[in-house]
């Protein structure tokens, strides 16, 4: 019996060898910020080190927080370029990203509240209150 | 790259049946549902680390910890953990090559670019040992000396959490290399057979492409979460 229910799709994700040097060249941009911002990354680690005395806890603050922003971004763009979830249907880049997102955002406030909450019961002398 | 996605449909014929609304097979629309639940696991593993170190008043400096590199003495602090780093990348993007060949029918292209991320996942998994390794030993170096070795209930770094996600994490996170160098071979396998020449298509590369990405993306977020603050 002939199926019907499969819907074949890739043949369409094809493209010429023209498109396919444009792609690669989109590829290499990438590639070359990715390695760049890991780089920074492992530089700033080296250099401004948590341990280091002249790093102060003000200057880790903002060390942490440049941290994370340049993880999202390079997670950005593995997710939407190379795994090609920007190229795909609006429908499809919500479904999967919008509720990992929102989860994820309410895990990590409560566990950090809790954290510290804990924390300060545990070993008051290093609480603020 | 894109193709179908692009392509305008009527609203009525793209949610009304008869056709996927996301405009992908459902092979693909699958890997990607179970990278979201893979994901979450993830993700738990690494609040959970957070949560951890919320709780104690000191946290080891990963860099005083991993400062090693093999086969010279001296103090590099994290120089390892980024040339691993540096492999995954490299070896997500010759995956990303290998479906574009895949996208142009180049059966020659696909299978020089899989054989290139087959060998990054190994380099990254021999690094992976050498690491695991160089942190049971502790601080001496000797595995003889059981008294400084890092194990699942003490370690001469700090709280007993930080050498249990060591493990944890970072041995989810190799597993899943491991198994994503399989996957990669059995395609690799499948495309010198000329499967996916008869079959007109090289999605399957694409799909095992999605898993491997994952895997660089979340040790983007291990590097961060775990070695680098």
């Amino acid at each position: 019996m002939e199926r019907d229910d499969i819907i074949e799709y890739s043949v369409g994700a094809q493209h010429s060898e023209e498109e396919g040097v444009k792609i690669r060249k989109k590829i290499w941009k990438v590639t070359a910020l990715l390695s760049a911002i890991t780089l920074l990354e492992v530089a700033v680690g080296i250099w401004f080190s948590k341990s280091n005395p002249n790093v102060t806890a003000g200057v880790w603050e903002t060390i942490k927080y440049c941290y994370i922003i340049l993880t999202l971004v390079k997670a950005g763009y593995i997710v939407l370029e190379f795994m090609h979830l920007g190229h795909e249907r609006k429908s499809m880049k919500l479904t999967v990203l919008v509720p990992y997102i929102v989860f994820l955002i309410y895990l990590i406030f409560i566990s950090l509240n809790e954290a510290t909450a804990v924390s300060d019961s545990n070993f008051p002398l290093n609480s603020n209150i | 790259m894109s193709g179908e996605v692009n392509k305008a449909i009527p609203l009525k014929d793209l949610w009304e049946g008869g056709r996927s609304p996301f405009s992908m097979s459902y092979g693909k629309m699958m890997m990607w549902f179970f990278l979201i639940s893979d994901a979450l696991t993830f993700g738990a593993f690494i609040v959970s680390l957070g949560w951890f170190r919320y709780t104690y008043p000191t946290w080891p400096v990963s860099d005083e910890v991993f400062f090693h590199i093999p086969f010279v003495h001296g103090n590099f602090p994290l120089v390892y953990v980024a040339f691993m780093t540096f492999v995954l990348i490299i070896s997500s993007v010759t995956m990303v090559l290998a479906v574009e060949s895949g996208h142009r029918n180049d059966k020659n292209g696909v299978i020089k670019w899989m054989i290139a991320t087959i060998i990054g996942g190994f380099v990254f998994l021999g690094s992976q040992v050498w690491e695991w390794s160089t942190f049971i030993a502790g601080t001496d170096g000797l595995f003889e000396t059981w008294f400084d070795n890092a194990t699942i209930t003490q370690n001469p770094y700090g709280p007993p959490q930080y050498a249990q996600f060591f493990f944890c994490v970072t041995g989810f996170h190799g597993f899943h290399v491991f198994s994503g160098v399989i996957i990669n071979i059995v395609i690799l396998i499948n495309v010198l057979k000329g499967t996916y020449e008869r079959r007109g298509h090289y999605e399957m590369v694409e799909k095992g492409g999605l898993y491997w990405h994952f895997v660089d993306l979340v040790w983007v977020f291990v590097f961060t979460f775990y070695y680098l603050l």
